[in-house]
């Protein structure tokens, strides 16, 4: 960090430097969370009570023979030592290779590639959603007088509090079964999809509302705002260029967390409007216990969150002009 | 680095004009403000109160059994002799939605005890242990981030099973990484501030200084956080009951009942909307009395 102090002037290489430092510790970081990810999920495997090779050949309960255990056993490396398993695993998974589902007997990552697209789709445009609706309110309520006050926080609190399912439930009922004019289920194209978003948008609107708006009255005493009410910037300048900004920050450094607690809602969410995606698939191989579906689809989630989190990371800085000049 | 001051926001001390008057009337009105119950709480406490009432002793509130089938009596929609409406079976639902309390509160409180338990020995071990012992404790928390809350629960159903007492453990270790990380940054606070120097230079004993200085200052913040975190983990509870993974029908818990009334949502909305109305009252009051206890503590 000391280069940070002599780079006072236009000396760029430094910066360069520390920057490039940070992303190499970034990227060490992020290989050490996924292997202690891969390790956990590993263990995970051998922890779980009852053979495994009894749940690749159909669950407990079926009648099978020990010929077709046996075979299932050398299939799946399960005759080997533990420590020789363990190698073998992390191995494979530096090559990307996944292993095999248990119940669909297909490639793992096939599977993924295949639900991962449309449940990132779901999760953008939800945080999007959410994103437009929290910075609305923030700036609704911190504008308004007590009555935007009281109604903004209440609001807050309460869309922050409701289960996704049973949002899901009352939309369905409103838009569905009332009004008839968006369908309950999933369905091709744009009207398919708006429930499903809206669902996952409005807790999560909530959360961010209450950052933003506190981040947002902050700016607005804060002496950069005062500085341009003193250069004659307009109500709505000082508003929309400077306090926004402020507002969005803590929005940005949540992002990582929101992503993975869309995550989770996508698991509840898929599942009510029967919508293909990663997270219902993840609940299907979690009640069939299909170990090597779930640790993949989680090893996936988890690179996917540190990815978003190193995006979050530099969007800051992009918005925030402080984290350019000092540290 | 000036340029940093400057563009800092108004921390304490640095007075802008509306901070000025801002802490001038909190000034007067602290005393107040403080010791009167604002309405928002008095609300939750009540909602709260009711809640603990209709888990206690259900039977004050209907003399109907939650399990009393009539078949004859299915699917009425709400009316005096049915608040809440009857279900496929003519079951009552008002009287299954506060025979449930007991289950869906207990459950909450439990994973949200369990939760804590853990954040707590987790965030004093990280703390206050040596630095070696604080790295992989954060290195260890670091690496349960990467997993979102739900997602943890349902590794561990996937390894022991679905069910009441799995889906409260699953939903207590899913909260416990972000109440450990916060509880370990109250601890490094305590310890590093000028009250616990004082200590050590007067000589008091470790045990003596955690128990006095630290554990006080780390309590207060705990209270927020239950509080705060009771709301949640009902929520995720009944979400995993919802999902199948938890209490399983005719269990009459909020999250499986809204469950299995969703198959009628088309010509019973009250089997949906009444559960969930409970989930919702009991998260929106837990998590409205935390933030209010938490403002009260940002202002006194």
């Amino acid at each position: 960090m000391t280069t940070a102090v002599i780079s006072g002037g236009p000396v760029a290489i430094p910066r360069a430097r520390t920057a490039g430092r940070r992303i190499l510790s970034r990227v060490a970081g992020a290989i050490f969370v996924l292997w202690a990810v891969a390790t956990i999920s590993f263990f995970i495997i051998h922890v779980i009570p009852g053979d495994p090779a009894l749940a690749i050949v159909g669950g407990a309960g079926s009648n099978v023979t020990q010929e077709v255990l046996e075979a299932a056993r050398v299939e799946y490396g399960l005759d080997q030592p533990l420590w020789q398993q363990y190698i073998a695993q992390i191995g494979r998974l530096a090559t990307l290779d996944l292993g095999t589902s248990y119940t669909l007997r297909t490639p793992v990552s096939d599977v993924i590639a295949d639900h991962l697209p449309s449940t990132l789709i779901l999760t953008v445009l939800s945080l999007t959603v959410a994103w437009i609706l929290a910075l609305a309110l923030a700036i609704w309520v911190t504008r308004g007088g007590r009555i935007a006050r009281v109604v903004g926080s209440t609001l807050e609190v309460v869309s922050a509090a409701l289960p996704h399912f049973w949002i899901a439930a009352i939309l369905v009922l409103v838009f569905a079964v009332s009004l008839r004019v968006l369908p309950a289920t999933t369905a091709p194209g744009l009207p398919g999809v708006i429930l499903p978003v809206v669902t996952l948008a409005i807790p999560l609107a909530g959360f961010l509302g209450q950052v933003m708006r506190e981040s947002m009255l902050d700016a607005l005493e804060s002496p950069f705002v005062l500085s341009a009410r003193a250069r004659g910037e307009s109500e709505f300048g000082v508003r929309w260029i400077h306090a926004i900004r402020h507002a969005a920050l803590p929005g940005i450094s949540l992002s990582g967390w929101a992503f993975g607690s869309l995550i989770s809602g996508a698991v509840v969410v898929e599942t009510i409007f029967a919508r293909e995606g990663l997270g219902r698939s993840l609940l299907a191989a979690v009640i069939a216990r299909d170990v090597p579906l779930v640790t993949g689809v989680l090893l996936t989630v988890a690179a996917v969150y540190i990815v978003v989190n190193i995006l979050a990371e530099i969007a800051y800085v992009l918005v925030d002009p402080r984290t350019r000049v000092s540290s | 680095m000036t340029q940093d001051l400057l563009s800092r926001p108004a921390e304490a001390g640095s007075p802008t004009i509306e901070r000025a008057d801002a802490t001038a009337s909190a000034a007067r009105n602290r005393f107040g403000r403080l010791r009167r119950i604002r309405p928002v709480e008095a609300v939750s406490v009540l909602v709260l109160a009711f809640l603990v009432l209709a888990s206690l002793a259900p039977t004050l509130f209907t003399a109907i059994g939650p399990f009393d089938t009539s078949p004859a009596d299915a699917f009425r929609a709400p009316s005096l002799d049915h608040l809440f409406g009857t279900d496929q079976n003519g079951r009552d639902v008002f009287a299954r939605v506060i025979h449930g309390s007991s289950t869906s509160l207990l459950i909450g409180i439990s994973a949200t005890a369990l939760g804590v338990g853990l954040a707590v020995i987790l965030g004093l071990i990280g703390g206050l242990g040596p630095k070696p012992v604080d790295f992989v404790v954060t290195r260890f928390l670091e690496v349960m981030f990467a997993f979102p809350s739900l997602l943890l629960g349902l590794i561990f159903i996937t390894v022991f099973g679905s069910g009441i007492v799995t889906s409260t453990i699953a939903v207590g270790l899913a909260t416990a990484p972000g109440y450990a990380r916060i509880i370990r940054g109250q601890v490094l606070l305590a310890r590093n501030s000028g009250y616990a120097e004082a200590a050590v230079a007067l000589g008091r004993s470790r045990t003596r200084i955690i128990v006095r200085h630290v554990l006080p200052n780390v309590l207060g913040p705990l209270f927020v956080l239950v509080t705060l975190g009771l709301g949640q983990t009902i929520v995720w509870a009944s979400s995993l009951s919802f999902l199948g993974l938890g209490a399983v029908p005719p269990a009459a818990e909020w999250g499986a009942m809204l469950a299995s009334g969703r198959a009628y949502i088309a010509n019973a909305w009250w089997l949906t909307v009444f559960p969930g109305l409970f989930i919702v009252l009991s998260a929106v009051a837990a998590t409205a009395l935390g933030r209010s206890i938490q403002q009260r503590g940002r202002e006194s």
